[in-house]
C-alpha cells in the first residue's frame, strides 16, 4: 500500500529525486551527538505550540470583558480544554527553554562558525521571536499577574531614548494597558509573530539541512587528521527515528506535566488594584529584570533604567552577529568568545536563580 | 553717541520690557514682605521654658497659625511691637495667660460665630459650644467644677492640628487615648463615681482592633458612642440607638424580638446585656452555648422553652459553620491539585454570607427565621461539595489517564530503539 503511493507520487512528481538529499544526507555520530536533538525538539514544541493554539482559537475570545471568561471556560468547560491549555502553555515554557540550551549548545559546541553564520543569526533571531510569544501570550489570559507583568514590560521599553515612548504607546495601543493591548497582543500573538517565525524557521531548517552538522573543532582537527575514524549515521531513518525517540520523551513531560500541574487561572485582571506585591516577569525574563532592579538609579548622568535598556539592546545585536568577531584562524578572539559564552550562561542562570530567590 | 543710539534701537522695546519687569518683580517682593503679619512673641516666648514657651515650630503645626491667626488673636496684645512692654500692655488689649474658666466661651467667640468660620471653612459646624453645655463635662463646667475637659484639654493647644490630621490628639484612632489621660487616671477620677476600667476594656475590643490595629476609620472610638462636645453616657434605654447607628439589621430584629419588650420592662440596656459596652468581644457561637462565654444561660433556665429554642439555634449554625469548612477543605485539596473550582469558590462566599445572615438574624430571637438562611447556606454549600468532589474524580480520572499515556510512550520508545537496534545490527 505504501510502496503503491511511492510509485503514484514518484510518477508524477519525481519523488525518489526530491527526497535523494534526505537519503544520503548523513549526521556526525559521536560522543555528544545527543545536543543535535535539542533543535528538533523545539520545532517538535513549536508545532505543538501551533496545532493547541489553533485549537484555542475555537474559543478563546479577546478582550478585556471576555478574554478571562473564555479561557475560564476552556479550562472547565471545553471537553478537554484544560489539557490543550496546559499543553500550550508548558509546551511555551518548554520552548523557551529548549530554545535557550540549543543557543548555548551551538555556541560551545563552536556550531556558529564558517559557514553557518547565517544559521545562528536566524536561530538567535528566532529566539528572540519565540519570547516575544511568550510576552504577548502571558497577557492574553487577562489575570492580575499578566496585567502587571505587561505593565512593566511596556514600561520598560518606553525607556529607550526617543523612540521608547512611541513604541510603548504602539505597543499598550494607548497611553496605559487596557482591552486594546489584549486585542493588540492577540494579534502579535497569532498573526505577526507566526508569520514572521515561520519566514526565519523555514530559512533556518533549509540553511540546516544545506550545511549538514557542524563538528566540533577538536574532533573536525582529529578527523581531518584520520579520516578512518570519521563516524556518520544516516540522517533516514537512523537519526530520524532518534529525534522521534526525543519528541515521545518530551510529550511524556509535556502530559505529565499539564496533568499533574494543570497551568493556573489566577484571579481576573482589575487594572484599579494595585500591583501584587513582588511581582516578577516569567523566568526567561528574569535575569534582564533583576539587573535593571540592580543598576542604580543614575550612572553618572545618564538614568538606569535607560542605560540598562540601551546595554540590553546593545548586547543583544552583539549577540546577533557573535560569529562574525571569530576568523577561521586561530586567534585570542576565539578563546575570548569561549570565555564570554561561559560567561553568559553563568550570568543569564546566577541572574535568574537570584531574581527568583529576591523578595 | 548716535551711532550706539542707532544700534541700540533695536533693542529698545526690550529694554523697555525689561525695565518694567524689574519695577513689577520689586513691587511683587515689598508687597509680599510688607503683608506678612509681624509676630514678636514668639521671639521671646520661643527661649522661654515651658508652660511659657512655644516655638515657632511648634506653633507653625497649628491650624490656626496656619489659617493666618496669630497670638494676638487670643491673647491680644500687639505682636507687631517689638518693646514687651508695648506689645503686652493693657492698651494693646493684651489679656495675657487665658483664665481655665474662660477657654470654653473664647474658643467659642470664633468657632460659635457662622460668618466668621465660613471664610475658613464652610462646612466646619458651629455648634461645638452648645454641644458642650449640654454635655456632662459643661454642665459640671458650669457648676463651677474646672477639673472636667475643656476644649484645649482635648484639641491641644498651640500646636493644635485638624482632626483629619493623623497626629491630632482629636484624630480617631487617637481619641481613646486622648480621652483616656483623664477617664483611666483612677487618681484624677477619684469623687465622680465612675469606673476608671473604660479604656483598658476598649482596648481589648474588637472595635479597638478595628480602628487601630486595622485602621478602620468607620469603627467606633469613644466619642462614636458618647458624643465628642456633647459627650454623655447613652442612657439605657437609648443603648441600641446608638449601636444602631452601625449594626442597622442587628438593631431591625431586636426591636421587633420579645427580647425587646422583656429588656424595656426589666430596664435592662439592650445590646450591653448580651456583648457588654466597653469591652465588646468578637461574638462568637458559644454565646448560645453553656459554657463560659455563654450569654443566655446567664438569664435563662436549663430546659425551658427558650433553652431548647437556644440549642437548635446553636446547632443550626454548627451545622452550616461545619459544611462551609468541609466544602473549603475539598475545595483546597482540588486547588492545589490544579483544578479550576474559582466558581465554587465563589460559591463558598454566598455560603459564608448565609451563615453571617443568620448570625444576625439570631437577634430577632426566631428560630423559623434563622432557619430560611441556614437552609439556604446549606444548600449552596452541598453545591460547592460536590464540585469539589467532581474536581477531584476529574483529578483522578485526569491521572489515569497520564498513566495510561506514560505507558502508551514508553512501549513506542522501547519499539523505536529495537528498531533501531535491528536496523543497525
Amino acid at each position: 500500500m505504501f510502496a503503491a503511493l511511492l510509485h503514484w507520487l514518484d510518477e508524477r512528481f519525481d519523488w525518489d529525486d526530491l527526497t535523494a538529499p534526505l537519503r544520503h544526507k548523513t549526521v556526525p555520530s559521536h560522543r555528544l551527538s545527543y545536543w543535535y536533538f535539542l533543535g528538533g525538539i523545539t520545532l517538535f514544541l513549536f508545532v505543538i505550540q501551533v496545532l493547541t493554539g489553533i485549537l484555542l482559537l475555537l474559543y478563546y475570545r479577546p478582550g478585556a470583558n471576555e478574554a478571562f471568561e473564555s479561557v475560564q471556560y476552556i479550562m472547565t468547560r471545553v471537553r478537554f480544554g484544560w489539557l490543550v491549555r496546559s499543553i500550550h502553555s508548558w509546551s511555551a515554557n518548554l520552548m523557551i527553554f529548549t530554545a535557550f540550551a540549543h543557543m548555548f549548545s551551538v555556541l560551545f559546541l563552536k556550531a556558529y562558525r564558517k559557514p553557518r553564520e547565517l544559521t545562528w543569526v536566524t536561530g538567535v533571531i528566532l529566539l528572540f521571536l519565540v519570547m516575544g510569544f511568550g510576552f504577548s501570550g502571558y497577557l492574553l489570559p487577562w489575570n492580575t499577574l499578566a496585567f502587571f507583568a505587561t505593565k512593566v514590560g511596556t514600561e520598560i521599553t518606553g525607556q529607550v531614548p526617543v523612540v521608547g515612548k512611541p513604541m510603548m504607546i504602539f505597543l499598550r495601543g494607548g497611553e496605559e494597558v487596557t482591552g486594546a493591548t489584549l486585542t493588540r497582543f492577540f494579534g502579535f500573538h497569532v498573526a505577526v509573530l507566526p508569520g514572521l517565525v515561520t519566514v526565519l524557521l523555514l530559512l533556518h531548517v533549509l540553511l540546516v539541512q544545506r550545511l549538514g552538522m557542524s563538528v566540533p573543532p577538536k574532533l573536525e582537527v582529529q578527523w581531518t587528521a584520520n579520516p578512518s575514524a570519521k563516524r556518520e549515521m544516516r540522517f533516514l531513518p537512523n537519526f530520524l527515528l532518534r529525534e522521534l525517540m526525543a519528541w515521545y520523551v518530551a510529550l511524556g513531560v509535556l502530559g505529565a506535566l499539564a496533568a499533574v500541574f494543570p497551568w493556573n487561572l489566577g484571579v481576573k485582571a482589575d487594572p484599579f488594584v494595585s500591583a501584587p506585591a513582588g511581582i516578577k516577569p516569567e523566568w526567561y525574563f528574569l535575569f534582564m529584570f533583576q539587573t535593571l532592579k540592580l543598576i542604580p538609579s543614575k550612572v553618572w548622568f545618564i538614568d538606569g533604567e535607560v542605560l540598562g535598556v540601551l546595554a540590553f539592546g546593545l548586547v543583544g545585536l552583539l549577540w546577533i552577529l557573535l560569529p562574525f568577531f571569530e576568523s577561521d584562524q586561530p586567534s585570542h578572539m576565539k578563546r575570548w568568545i569561549t570565555g564570554l559564552s561561559v560567561f553568559a550562561l553563568a550570568y543569564v542562570l546566577g541572574m535568574s536563580v537570584y531574581g527568583y530567590l529576591a523578595k | 553717541m548716535a551711532i550706539l543710539r542707532n544700534k541700540l534701537r533695536p533693542f529698545s522695546a526690550a529694554l523697555v520690557g525689561l525695565a518694567g519687569f524689574v519695577v513689577i518683580a520689586v513691587c511683587l517682593v515689598y508687597g509680599q514682605s510688607s503683608g506678612q503679619t509681624k509676630n514678636s512673641c514668639l521671639d521671646c516666648h520661643s527661649a522661654l521654658p515651658d508652660p511659657l514657651g512655644v516655638t515657632q515650630e511648634k506653633f507653625s503645626q497649628d491650624i490656626h497659625a496656619q489659617k493666618g491667626l496669630t497670638c494676638a488673636s487670643c491673647h491680644g496684645g500687639d505682636p507687631t511691637s517689638d518693646d514687651p512692654d508695648k506689645a503686652m500692655s493693657k492698651k494693646a488689649g493684651w489679656r495675657g495667660k487665658i483664665d481655665r474658666k474662660q477657654i470654653p466661651e473664647l474658643c467659642g467667640s470664633c468657632h460659635s460665630d457662622p460668618a466668621y468660620i465660613r471664610q475658613f471653612n464652610p462646612s466646619l459646624r458651629t455648634d461645638q459650644l452648645g454641644q458642650y453645655r449640654t454635655s456632662v463635662h459643661g454642665k459640671r463646667f458650669a457648676a463651677g467644677d474646672t477639673k472636667v475637659a475643656v476644649c484645649t484639654d482635648c484639641h491641644s493647644v498651640h500646636d493644635l492640628r485638624a482632626p483629619g490630621d493623623l497626629r491630632s490628639t482629636v484624630n480617631p484612632v487617637n481619641v481613646a487615648n486622648t480621652c483616656a489621660r483623664c477617664h483611666a487616671d483612677a487618681d484624677y477620677m477619684k469623687g465622680y463615681s465612675i469606673p476608671t476600667d473604660q479604656f483598658a476594656k476598649y482596648s481589648a475590643s474588637v472595635h479597638h482592633q478595628a480602628l487601630a490595629v486595622r485602621g478602620d476609620l468607620s469603627a467606633p472610638t469613644c466619642s462614636t458612642c458618647h458624643g465628642n462636645h456633647g459627650a454623655a453616657p447613652p442612657g439605657i434605654d437609648k443603648v441600641q440607638n446608638v449601636c444602631s447607628n452601625c449594626h442597622a439589621f442587628q438593631a431591625q430584629m431586636y426591636e421587633k424580638s420579645t427580647h425587646k419588650k422583656a429588656f424595656d420592662a426589666a430596664s435592662l440596656p439592650g445590646c450591653v446585656v448580651c456583648h457588654g459596652n466597653h469591652g465588646i468581644a468578637h461574638p462568637t457561637d458559644a454565646y448560645l452555648g453553656t459554657g463560659p462565654e455563654a450569654v443566655c444561660m446567664r438569664c435563662h433556665t436549663p430546659g425551658d422553652k427558650c433553652d431548647q429554642a437556644r440549642a437548635g439555634l446553636q446547632s443550626s449554625l454548627s451545622q452550616l459553620d461545619e459544611a462551609i469548612r468541609s466544602s473549603d477543605q475539598v475545595l483546597r485539596v482540588a486547588e492545589s491539585s490544579g483544578m479550576e473550582v474559582s466558581e465554587a469558590r465563589l460559591g463558598q462566599d454566598q455560603a459564608q454570607d448565609s451563615l453571617t445572615k443568620a448570625r444576625v438574624t439570631i437577634h430577632s430571637f426566631r428560630t423559623d427565621l434563622v432557619d430560611q438562611d441556614i437552609q439556604a447556606g446549606l444548600k449552596i454549600a452541598a453545591t460547592n461539595l460536590q464540585a469539589g468532589k467532581d474536581a477531584m474524580v476529574e483529578r483522578n480520572y485526569r491521572r489515569l489517564g497520564l498513566g495510561i499515556s506514560i505507558v502508551a510512550i514508553g512501549i513506542v520508545l522501547a519499539g523505536l530503539r529495537l528498531y533501531i537496534k535491528k536496523i543497525e545490527s
